[in-house]
């Protein structure tokens, strides 16, 4: 390896390095109720998406997800209704996270796809539980793809796509963001 | 069913008790009325199984449910429309695993029979060699509902040809019913579903489901958090857009059937709505006077939600939306199905707002509808001990209010009450108390019937 590849590498482990730390920061801050810092996280053009997933025929798989800003989705939206989303939680009467969900995402398989300098594309993989009130459990596990932009020195969720490996939900309902 | 009829009538009079309106917690947890709730209530009543929207083709087709079973709904090249059990008729197995699509026939995995699009059994493997010809084709088609209806782009059916049709059992529910289903501006029919349908488990009973839709005007304190926030069409104000000067009433209706909405007073002056986007709430405007030319008097009828018996639920107007209230496999669990509606012909703008509002307001994401679930989902499961079991549900409220209404077809109580849930109680008791459709229209005669 010539010294030029292999600063290019160490500077590409730097890269991956800080992503992946920035991604393990939110999970927290969402699973340590710092639900106000979370929003921060957001950039105000974020998109939030998160398709169903349809049983389609082999070789008709651009039909699997449903479509962005046309079908039905379980998420499709931007900052307002995100932010409203945790401003809900934060009222203290939303019943279906009241007593609030223990909740801990575990982020995996870090990939960054596309480093643009101040906008990175990067795949993860989620297996993140719900446990509330008693014995209530539920496993949401999937993939994501976000687009992270970098906004007056620190690192903003412009976009994120959410796919949950599930056909018909196996939860009575999505109170978290995954 | 380990009680003969006869104990099952006289107790299925005291669990739904027309005297103190009450009803026994153990038609929502137990097993066993459960399975028989298949038999008395899924396989005979009418049930909703799709949009006209969702096979516009020959050859389209899309999955659906009449209660715990599978069925296919497809359109054949005639462009004719056929619901059919999906269970192949040599060993049972699935024909179909795919949620929709287009096929010019459904070939088993098993052992390879193949079905056409209007159900027949078309091949056969080794027909010659191992059945000698001598298998009779004609007999082994699909398994075919025996009723279909197509009201207004929705797609219906009954396993049992001893049913009253389609119109005898809606009855005055299609009035009600219209405002689901007409344009926004009074024209018949014309709605679309948008792609895709949200479909999830809830450890819950189905009527549980079932009776809120009905008409229960009296929850809102579950929305609380949500009315906080304000998720409306307007600027995110509220939760759905004002209507002006309203009454709220509840209609109870025959075969079950039950409906919420609001009666304009007074002459009605346009209320603004759909004010997030200038298309959206200037449509929103022409529509609303032109509903009034096309409907007349009937205008003042705004509906809201309502229960087309069994599990037929929707919500007319903010958000428009057909929920399926479906058993799946045990007395606490049901599997919830979700479409949207919006008119074909509407401008993007307002196909996209009313989409984006959809989402939130409903499903297992929408801010208001995740509160629903957390309640009917606890309420059940709080329900179902030796002790909680013994205290019936009380449904006492505007018992002795009902009225007639020259506008409104049903019988009415204004604001708040609960003769809509225990009504459609009765109509349960009566299907599982009979052992066939005419036992259930004499009872319902013997009852008095509504209009
Ligand atoms: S089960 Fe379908 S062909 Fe045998
Ligand atoms: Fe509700």
């Amino acid at each position: 390896m010539t010294t030029e590849q292999q600063q290019s590498a160490m500077a590409a482990m730097v890269r991956h390095h800080e992503i992946e730390q920035f991604l393990y920061y939110e999970a927290s801050l969402y699973d340590e109720r710092r639900f106000l810092e979370w929003v921060d996280l957001l950039a105000d053009d974020v998109r939030y998406f998160m398709p169903l997933i349809r049983n389609v025929k082999f070789g008709e798989h651009e039909r699997e997800e449903t479509r962005e800003m046309e079908e039905l989705n379980w998420i499709d939206e931007g900052k307002d209704t995100l932010a409203g989303r945790i401003q809900q939680i934060l009222t203290g009467v939303h019943w279906a996270e009241e007593p609030l969900s223990r909740i801990v995402h575990s982020i995996s398989n870090v990939q960054v796809v596309e480093d643009r300098g101040d906008e990175v594309d990067v795949k993860c993989n989620f297996v993140t539980y719900r446990n509330r009130v008693e014995t209530e459990t539920d496993l949401f596990v999937g993939r994501r793809e976000d687009t992270l932009r970098m906004v007056d020195g620190s690192w903003k969720i412009a976009r994120r796509k959410v796919i949950l490996a599930q056909n018909v939900l196996m939860a009575k309902n999505l109170t978290l963001l995954l | 069913m380990a009680m003969s009829d006869a104990a099952l009538e006289q107790a299925l009079e005291r669990w739904v008790d027309h005297g103190r309106r009450t009803v026994t917690r153990s038609i929502f947890v137990d097993e066993e009325l459960y399975q028989l709730e298949q038999e008395r209530v899924f396989a005979r009543c009418w049930l909703f199984i799709g949009h006209e929207s969702q096979i516009s083709k020959p050859g389209d087709y899309f999955v659906s449910r009449m209660g715990e079973e599978s069925v296919i709904m497809t359109r054949d090249r005639q462009g004719e429309v056929h619901v059919f059990l999906n269970s192949c008729m040599h060993r049972g197995m699935r024909v179909c695993r795919y949620d929709e699509g287009n096929t010019p026939i459904f070939s088993c995995p098993y052992h390879g029979w193949s079905y056409a699009l209007d159900g027949s059994l078309v091949g056969v493997p080794y027909f010659k060699e191992a059945y000698r010809s001598e298998l009779n084709k004609s007999e082994w088609g699909l398994v075919e509902v025996a009723q279909i209806a197509n009201y207004k782009g929705t797609i219906w059916a009954t396993w049992d040809k001893a049913a009253p049709n389609f119109q005898e059992y809606m009855g005055h529910m299609l009035f009600y019913m219209d405002d689901l289903l007409d344009g926004r501006d009074g024209t018949p029919g014309g709605s679309e579903a948008y792609g895709g349908v949200q479909k999830w488990i809830t450890p819950t009973n189905w009527k549980s489901a079932a009776e809120n839709r009905a008409g229960d005007f009296y929850h809102g304190i579950s929305h609380r958090s949500v009315d906080l926030v304000g998720i409306g069409p307007s600027a995110g104000k509220g939760r759905r857009d004002g209507q002006g000067e309203t009454l709220s009433f509840n209609s109870l209706l025959d075969y079950g059937h039950a409906m919420m909405g609001s009666l304009q007073l007074g002459d009605a002056p346009w209320t603004p709505a759909l004010q997030s986007n200038k298309v959206a709430a200037e449509w929103a405007e022409h529509c609303y006077y032109e509903r009034k030319k096309n409907y007349g008097n009937r205008a003042r009828v705004l509906g809201s939600g309502g229960n087309a018996f069994p599990n037929f639920s929707f919500w007319c107007r903010q958000p428009r939306r057909i929920f399926m209230l479906h058993p799946a496999g045990e007395a606490l669990k049901s599997e919830f199905w979700s479409w949207f509606l919006v008119d074909a012909n509407a401008p993007q703008e307002v196909k996209d707002l009313m989409r984006h509002y959809s989402l939130r307001y409903s499903g297992p994401a929408g801010m208001t509808e995740q509160d629903d679930m957390e309640n009917w989902n606890h309420a059940a499961k709080a329900s179902r001990g030796v002790i909680a079991s013994r205290q019936p549900y009380n449904y006492q409220m505007g018992m002795h209010s009902m009225e007639d209404h020259p506008d409104l077809p049903g019988k009415i109580v204004f604001g708040m009450g609960e003769q809509n849930q225990f009504g459609m109680y009765a109509f349960w008791a009566d299907l599982m108390a009979s052992r066939d459709w005419d036992e259930v229209m004499a009872r319902r005669q013997s009852r008095g019937s509504l209009p």
